[in-house]
């Protein structure tokens, strides 16, 4: 690791200019030890008073220090945002999610092995040197939005289930705004290390969640094993049946793209619709008419097709066919 | 820097390097070797200890970091005179073969414990809101944050089973 500055924030405007944030740190640490991030000065935010989960109007403020495990916990979110719940559960161990935070978590860099290898070209490590995983081998990779200078995914579950639940990320800053979690992160496109809408200088103060939607809400996610691994796909549904129609759907993808993946046609072609076979082949397509595989995430098209499918008709209760 | 430590119920000074992870302090620092340091990078849980009462990985956690938080290591947990229930259950279940995950594997038991009798619900749980039963799948999927190379699973499940009947803590075993 590269000697740092240590810093502990006590209120949200003690913020050494340039400094980088540690919150849980445990995406940030590993980073540091390979060497991969190098900051000079850290400023520890994880005694602010941001680790609440309040009400807002009709919907829920979460702190962006609440911890994985207390937030995956929470009795109203299991009761109005099981996917949260689960998507949360679904990621890391129990001691890593009694540290990493909400925010942090939002935060967290991809798992690209190339950009953890310091002796291989990264454009998002070292901008302009190149993409090893190009040409490289490769596995857990982009099948969708990915460039010529990165096909590198966004790891995590938990901003897949908030994408679904059309959450909204709040930030503090000279610019303080909201950003819906389904626009925050980038695609690479020439700019791979630009990988969110947070500018230098800012801070994730809270995810807000708005109303919860009445329906059903599912969170699957394939792995190589069956617990404490990072997912090769995954998929968020959120829907709403009413008279055996579908009135109501959204749909996020994870680790298929530098963002949780969202497609509004796949998501309109299911309303008004019974619940179908047909149907979900139908959006199946729509959603993979996108798809593009270098050859070692290709499997990822097959697979995301299948649990696509396969997690629509769990949310609707259709029969499995024999 | 001059940081203090609350561990094991006294108040330790000691002088690290900002960049001194909490299980480099204990070990390099403290003496306290009793949690054992594998991966270094999250992914084993032998160097699980507790921090407020919390399982946390200390390989990922600086040890300025910690100030003001009460940590709690194997060494804390009990004695040789006066061991705690999971430590005499990991005995008497050969809980362990090498002994090198143990220290992790009891720390992280016991806050798991504690995890479950506030009622968190886990990803092998088939509802959200319980019951949370101490079954086989419910503790493999609770403990996967620490990997036995030994692979003394089986053993290590049924001391967590056994010490928490002893306890007359939650959940039945199917
Ligand atoms: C072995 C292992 C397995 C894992 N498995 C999974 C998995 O299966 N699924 C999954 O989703 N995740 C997984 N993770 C990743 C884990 O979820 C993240 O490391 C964690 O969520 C990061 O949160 P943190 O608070 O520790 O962030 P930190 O490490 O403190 O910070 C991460 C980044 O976020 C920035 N940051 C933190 N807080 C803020 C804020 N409030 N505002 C702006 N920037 C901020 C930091 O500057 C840093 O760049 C795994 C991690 C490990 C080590
Ligand atoms: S895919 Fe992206 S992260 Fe991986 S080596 Fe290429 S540029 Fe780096
Ligand atoms: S040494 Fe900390 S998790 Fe492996
Ligand atoms: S007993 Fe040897 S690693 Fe677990």
């Amino acid at each position: 690791m590269k000697p740092f500055i240590y810093h502990r924030a006590r209120t949200l405007q003690d913020m050494p200019d340039g400094a980088t944030i540690i919150a849980g740190g445990t995406n940030l640490l590993d980073l540091m030890k390979h060497e991969v991030t190098t900051p000079g000065s850290l400023v520890d935010i994880s005694h602010l008073d941001l680790n609440r989960i309040e009400p807002e109007g009709d919907g829920l403020r979460i702190g962006a220090l609440v911890r994985n495990s207390d937030l995956a916990a929470d009795p109203v979110i299991r009761r109005d945002y099981p996917v949260l719940s689960r998507a949360l559960l679904a990621g890391a161990s129990g001691q890593l999610r009694n540290m990493a935070t909400t925010g942090g978590n939002l935060m967290q860099r991809t798992r690209c092995p190339y950009f953890y290898d310091l002796r291989t070209p990264c454009n998002k490590r070292a901008p302009g040197t190149g993409c090893a995983a190009l040409g490289g081998i490769i596995r857990n990779h982009a099948i969708f939005g990915a460039s010529a200078d990165c096909i590198a995914t966004y790891p995590g579950d938990m901003a897949v289930a908030l994408s679904a639940l059309d959450a909204e990320v709040e930030i503090a800053g000279p610019n303080p705004r909201r950003v819906r979690v389904a626009d925050f992160h980038l695609l690479p496109g020439n700019t791979p290390h630009v990988e969110t809408r947070l500018q230098p200088g800012e801070i994730i103060t809270a995810v807000i969640l708005p109303a919860p939607v009445k329906g059903e809400q599912r969170y699957r996610k394939v792995r190589d094993r069956a617990s404490f691994a990072f997912a090769l796909v995954s998929v968020a549904v959120v829907i709403t049946m009413t008279d055996g129609r579908i009135t109501r759907v959204a749909l996020a993808c994870g680790s298929v793209a530098a963002k949780p993946w969202r497609d509004p046609e796949c998501e309109a072609a299911l309303i008004g619709h019974a619940p179908s076979d047909a149907l979900f082949e139908q959006a199946a397509n729509l959603m993979l008419r996108a798809a593009s595989g270098h050859v070692g995430p290709a499997f990822k098209i097959p697979l995301l097709r299948r649990t696509l499918i396969a997690t629509l008709r769990d949310a609707t209760g259709l029969e499995p066919a024999p | 820097m001059q940081i203090s430590l609350h561990i094991n119920g006294s108040l330790r000074d000691v002088y690290v390097d900002p960049r001194t992870t909490l299980i480099d302090a204990l070990r390099d620092h403290l003496g306290l070797t009793g949690t054992k340091k594998g991966c270094d990078h999250g992914q084993c849980g032998a160097c699980t200890v507790l921090v407020d009462g919390r399982r946390i990985n200390a390989c990922l956690t600086l040890a300025c970091m910690a100030q003001d938080s009460e940590v709690t290591t194997i060494e804390g947990l009990g004695t040789s005179d006066a061991l705690s229930p999971l430590q005499t259950q990991f005995l008497n279940d050969d809980g362990f073969q090498c002994g090198f995950c143990t220290p992790g594997q009891i720390c992280s038991a016991t806050a798991m414990l504690g995890e479950m009798a506030a009622g968190w619900p886990s990803h092998a749980s088939d509802s959200l809101s319980g019951p949370f039963l101490l079954s086989h799948a419910e503790i493999a999927e609770r403990m996967s944050g620490n990997l036995c190379r030994c692979a003394a699973y089986s053993n290590i499940i049924e001391a967590i089973q056994n010490a928490a009947h002893a306890e007359g803590s939650s959940g039945d075993a199917p």
